[in-house]
């Protein structure tokens, strides 16, 4: 376990912030409670200052996860976000898409998302913008890409309009992550 | 009158004199001590003025301070002069007082492995001379040193002793010998300083061969004896089948786990203002549509004009300028990013106008 160094800060900030943007600063600096981003097996957690000094008590092998997995740095060093990260995420999504009852259950299960299955989308939403999905009910489903997307005009008919398409990043129940068995587990929140 | 006026002039001037006298004279019950080497003046008289001061006694200082000063400087006048450069010099005397350290007593070095020798033997130094008679060059030489008496490398004939391989060179013979003889001196010199400064050399532990060692330290020890030429092992060539070793690099060396949070969230922080400052503030797609679109918006209102003209020329009123697709150019909800700019769907930068004909939101595309 080990902090970021400052080039792989730099890479999850950038990840990071497409789809918060500058409310970044509003999770590294928090009121309520010193909290800090921490590698361990390429893993990125984010975890408060209270619970890393508990696991700096167990050894590294046998550590799976503490505080919050936010995503990983693949074997070429880029950033994937975890859908685990959701829920620091939402609340500060700088875009957010509301998608229909109807097309939330296909969302999940990972197919794209259609403009037919659009609820609502924040203003000046622009093309390759990341977003958070949320289903009618406010509830986060997931982040995304808004792929292909054009705002009707007044005067447009709707057979003009092209798809909205939304790439996916479904919510799984269970974080299935490569940690073998055999080890003893030691999840800390 | 003016008897009177020279008289009283006289008085003044008188009386001017006297004041000076005054000033530059001080009246002290001890005589002050003087170290003019120092510029320092020791004044031993009791402080009764000061004490009869009170709570500030700022006056009664500051006169006691002028009245030290000018005895000080009335002795610097006394003192023999020069002409430096177009200024009149007070050449001082030594300084008498001896003043503290300034740095602590060096602690003693541990004694050298001759020192110790030497100590355990009782040896002394011999007193030498500096200078030998050498007979070759006729001149009084250094016992040892530059040019010194009898320097074997320098001499121009070397007879070949007995046993000796007559075709193996004498001379190089002796200068490598003394130039084995120098490193041996240095590496003695420097184990001596490593051992008064309780520090290590780097050892050559395991590299001399014995015959009985392992792939591990037969490696180690070839990799060092690669790396200890003058260019640190770049121009080495290797065996053909030979593998460039891995992780020859450095360790690298990451934050401590506990480290200063406090620092960590201000570079944090640092970083993220830097990279929010990166961002180009103005969204070039965005604008150039904008501008391409009320460019359109123009030439749209003008031919209305343009078609309205016509048609009263020719007795009809066109309506209004309502035609089909032509976007509001003003109101409604304003997508736009910065400064109302509008969101014309895939950017067209560029896009080629299809003069004369207005095509609306159909063109968008």
């Amino acid at each position: 376990m080990r902090p970021l160094t400052e080039e792989e800060t730099r890479v999850m900030f950038e990840k990071i912030a497409k789809y918060i943007g500058e409310n970044l600063q509003l999770l590294v600096d928090r009121p309520d409670g010193t909290y800090c981003f921490r590698l361990h097996n390429d893993r990125v957690y984010y975890v408060s200052e209270k619970i890393l000094k508990l696991a700096a008590n167990i050894s590294g092998d046998k550590l799976v996860s503490l505080g919050t997995c936010f995503g990983k740095f693949t074997k070429t060093h880029k950033f994937r976000l975890h859908i685990t990260a959701l829920d620091y995420l939402a609340p500060y999504a700088k875009y957010k898409v509301w998608i229909k009852p109807g097309a939330e259950q296909s969302f999940l299960y990972g197919n794209h998302v259609l403009k037919s299955g659009l609820g609502r989308i924040t203003e000046n939403t622009c093309q390759y913008q990341g977003v958070v999905v949320y289903s009618m009910a406010d509830v986060p489903l997931g982040t995304h890409i808004l792929l292909r997307y054009k705002r009707p005009e007044i005067g447009d008919s709707f057979a003009n309009s092209s798809q909205v398409q939304l790439k996916k990043k479904k919510k799984k129940c269970l974080h299935s992550g490569k940690h073998s068995t055999g080890k003893n587990l030691a999840i800390l929140t | 009158m003016e008897g009177q006026n020279v008289e009283e002039l006289l008085a003044k001037a008188e009386r001017d004199e006297a004041e000076k006298l005054q000033r530059i004279t001080v009246h002290k019950e001890l005589e002050l001590e003087f170290d003019l080497g120092n510029l320092l003046a020791s004044d031993r008289n009791p402080p009764t003025g000061l004490r009869r001061a009170g709570p500030s006694p700022e006056a009664e200082l500051q006169a006691l301070a002028r009245d030290n000063t000018q005895l000080l400087i009335n002795q610097l006048w006394q003192l023999p002069t020069e002409r430096v450069e177009e200024a009149l010099v007070a050449r001082l005397p030594e300084p008498t007082t001896r003043l503290p350290r300034e740095k602590p007593v060096p602690r003693p070095r541990p004694l050298t492995r001759w020192q110790q020798f030497a100590r355990l033997k009782g040896i002394r130094p011999k007193k030498k001379t500096n200078l030998v008679w050498d007979e070759v060059s006729g001149q009084w030489r250094r016992r040892w040193g530059y040019q010194r008496a009898r320097d074997d490398t320098k001499e121009w004939l070397i007879e070949v002793p007995g046993g000796a391989d007559p075709l193996e060179d004498q001379f190089a013979k002796r200068i490598q010998a003394k130039k084995e003889r120098v490193a041996k001196n240095e590496l003695n010199r420097l184990r001596n300083l490593a051992r008064a400064h309780k520090m290590q050399l780097p050892s050559t532990g395991g590299m001399h061969p014995t015959g009985h060692q392992s792939k591990e330290e037969l490696g180690r020890a070839m990799q060092v004896a690669k790396v200890s030429t003058a260019s640190v092992g770049r121009f080495q060539e290797r065996l053909p089948k030979e593998k460039a070793p891995r992780g020859s690099g450095k360790k690298r060396k990451f934050q401590p786990l506990f480290g200063d949070f406090a620092a960590e969230k201000k570079s944090q922080l640092e970083l993220l203002r830097v990279m929010n400052s990166k961002k180009p503030q103005l969204d070039v797609t965005r604008a150039t549509n904008k501008q391409m679109r009320e460019e359109d918006q123009e030439e749209a209102a003008k031919r209305r004009k343009m078609s309205q003209k016509g048609k009263r020329k020719g007795g009809r009123q066109g309506a209004g300028g309502q035609r089909k697709g032509g976007p509001p150019s003003q109101g409604g909800k304003r997508k736009g990013g910065l400064g109302g700019k509008v969101n014309s769907g895939p950017p067209r930068l560029g896009g080629k106008r299809k003069g004369g004909q207005h095509q609306g939101g159909k063109r968008r595309k």
